[in-house]
């Protein structure tokens, strides 16, 4: 007989309860619904993540002091073992590098025109906009001269902007941080949300003597910097110049060999790497647990497939009767489930994807359906129904045809 | 065609051993009609599960058609029921979901004939037992002997060369059970083998042979009509 006819046989027994075999699929039309949901929300927060950080900036290395090691100075600058000398000397000696950016930050109250805002406040070099890819909008950025003068002149983020003057154009307004007078000359570029809430508008630049001496006082006093951001020519030369500034930096602190260093670099595409890769397991936790529903689901199949094998028991005998080898009502049952499930998934499917759209509309949080979530859903039904299955099935066929067909 | 030599079948009901079948030799010659008779629990019906093919010996010998059935695997046991052997059953066996027309169909679907040919046999077959008119009734449809006959046209589907019939009157009133007897000679008379398990004097006198049996033998073999 052919393969076919019992593919009818099964599909035949199923639309004869059409309440029954839906609610029997609705454990795999949630399971599937649910890992479909998740693991588009996850791919969805790591396309975000990715975003956000090489929003930071392509091709940068971020240079920071290293805490745990290093000279435990109770002077100025404690801690702090970075020096503008130490980016000067990577903007003269390592080769393949655009950018050298030293930075150091702090929180400060902006004042002006009677409008307050808290904001951080970051002391940098012009060479700062290059090296995290930032582009003034309005106005200008101030020039080398004016960074080396130490000038109380900003550069302010589009949310400060806003929340100071609304619409107005701050360009040559004036703002009091923590009291002192400083002039507006240039407003940034957008750059939108960095994801996870965190605005990269918020923010005002002035140069880094204007902002050591004024604004976050004695922590940065002397020459003390808190980040130096490296740009590499580019990605072939990332790994060149993560090296040659490693090497360059422990000759200048005179650190031995065998010595930690006391201070640590990063570059972009590791740490995006190691940030797609705690979302990525996240993705995986989540879509476990949702996997777990389709378990639920397959016992649910297995439950009424056991329910109708033992209805069934005097049809099975008849067809035994007639002719049927053991092997047919196996496939048949078997088939059955499959049908079950697999009709579960893909109503699963279509409600995973609806959800994961409803859910980036309505909670401003990227969902992305990967493309294998289709044949993984289909995949993964059919081996939830195959695998529930064949137990009732195997019953179905181990039956005695006698027995079966004296059953009441 | 059948060749049944010192047959016995022993089941086990606890820790004890009953014999239902305590050794019975019979054959039977293609285009016999034969009553098997006797009280139930006498070994007859474990006798026709043996015949169709759904049980096997405990011990001694099987033959049909000069093949051991006995010894033939599930799947052997199964091609030989599609293709030698039909049933008849008390409570007739319909499947309450498919038509009349579809329950004759079943046994040529695991023959593996085309749709075609299914739906024309099986049309002509109910048109055989009277039933031209009600092909699409469900079985929930019918009369208990109108079942019955879509139960006989399903056991002719595969033109099987033994028919067996369990009680098949056993359900039946009078008038409609004498139709069913009526439609089995006709069969006979055409030449088909026929098997009939009966405890209805009446249903036997109509065989043209009468095989008694009690506790797991045969007590008596009568040929020709009874009186």
């Amino acid at each position: 007989m052919s393969f076919l006819e019992l593919i009818r046989f099964a599909l035949g027994a199923i639309v004869a309860h059409p309440m029954r075999s839906v609610l029997t699929s609705l454990g795999v039309v949630i399971g599937v619904a649910a890992v479909v949901m998740m693991t588009s929300i996850g791919l969805g927060a790591q396309q975000r993540v990715t975003e956000a950080i090489s929003g930071l900036g392509s091709n940068l290395i971020i240079v920071t002091p290293n805490f745990q090691r290093g000279p435990v100075s109770q002077g100025a600058g404690g801690g702090f073992s970075l020096r503008d000398s130490d980016a000067e000397a990577i903007a003269r000696q390592v080769e393949n590098v655009t950018a050298v950016a030293p930075l150091v930050r702090g929180q400060a109250q902006l004042a002006s025109d009677g409008a307050n805002w808290n904001t951080q406040i970051q002391g940098v070099t012009p060479d700062y906009l290059l090296a995290r890819d930032l582009r003034v909008a309005s106005g200008r950025m101030f020039d080398e001269r004016e960074g080396r003068q130490g000038r109380k002149v900003l550069v302010v983020g589009p949310t400060v902007a806003r929340e100071l003057w609304g619409d107005a154009d701050p360009v040559g307004r004036r703002v009091r941080v923590r009291s002192v007078p400083f002039e507006v000359i240039g407003v940034l570029e957008s750059k939108g949300q960095a994801g996870f809430g965190q605005d990269q508008d918020d923010v005002v630049l002035a140069p880094l003597s204007a902002v050591r001496s004024r604004i976050t006082g004695r922590r940065f006093r002397g020459d003390a910097v808190q980040t130096i951001y490296v740009k590499a020519a580019d990605e072939q030369s990332l790994n060149q110049v993560q090296d040659d500034v490693t090497n360059l930096l422990r000759e200048q602190h005179k650190i031995r060999p065998g010595d930690d260093d006391d201070f640590q670099t990063q570059n972009m595409a590791s740490i995006l790497e190691a940030s797609q890769a705690a979302v990525g397991a996240f993705t995986v936790l989540l879509a476990a647990v949702a996997g777990v529903s389709l378990v639920v689901g397959g016992v649910g199949i297995m439950n009424i497939m056991l329910v109708a094998v033992t209805e069934r028991t005097r049809e099975i005998g008849l067809r035994m009767a007639v002719g049927a080898k053991r092997s047919h009502i196996l496939i048949q049952f078997a088939l059955e489930s499959v049908s079950l499930s697999l009709v579960g998934g893909l109503i699963g499917l279509s409600l995973g994807v609806l959800g994961a759209f409803a859910i980036a509309r309505l909670g401003d949080w990227p969902a992305a359906v990967p493309p294998w979530a289709g044949p993984l859903a289909l995949g993964f039904s059919m081996v939830v129904g195959l695998v529930f299955g064949a137990y009732p099935s195997w019953r179905a066929a181990r039956l005695d045809p006698i027995e079966a067909l004296r059953r009441e | 065609m059948i060749e049944i030599r010192d047959l016995t079948k022993v089941y086990l009901m606890g820790d004890e051993e009953v014999a239902a079948l305590a050794g019975v030799s019979l054959s039977i010659d293609r285009g016999e009609y034969v009553a098997v008779i006797g009280p139930s629990g006498s070994g007859k019906s474990t006798l026709m599960n043996i015949l169709g093919g759904l049980d096997r010996p405990t011990t001694g010998r099987y033959a049909f058609d000069g093949d051991d059935v006995g010894n033939f695997t599930d799947d052997d046991l199964a091609d030989f029921r599609r293709r030698r052997i039909g049933f008849v059953f008390q409570s007739f066996q319909l499947l309450p979901r498919l038509s009349a027309l579809q329950n004759v169909e079943l046994p040529m679907i695991y023959a593996g004939l085309d749709r075609g040919e299914r739906r024309a046999r099986a049309a002509e077959l109910l048109e055989r037992v009277g039933l031209g008119a009600r092909m699409s009734h469900r079985p929930t449809q019918l009369s208990g002997g109108q079942q019955q006959r879509v139960a006989i046209a399903r056991s002719l589907a595969n033109r099987p060369d033994l028919l067996l019939a369990d009680e098949p009157t056993g359900a039946l009133d009078t008038h409609t059970g004498e139709e069913v007897l009526r439609l089995f000679e006709e069969l006979n008379a055409d030449g088909l083998t026929l098997a009939i398990v009966t405890h209805d004097p009446d249903v036997a006198a109509q065989a043209g042979r009468r095989v008694a049996f009690r506790d797991g033998h045969i007590v008596s073999d009568e040929r020709g009509r009874a009186a």
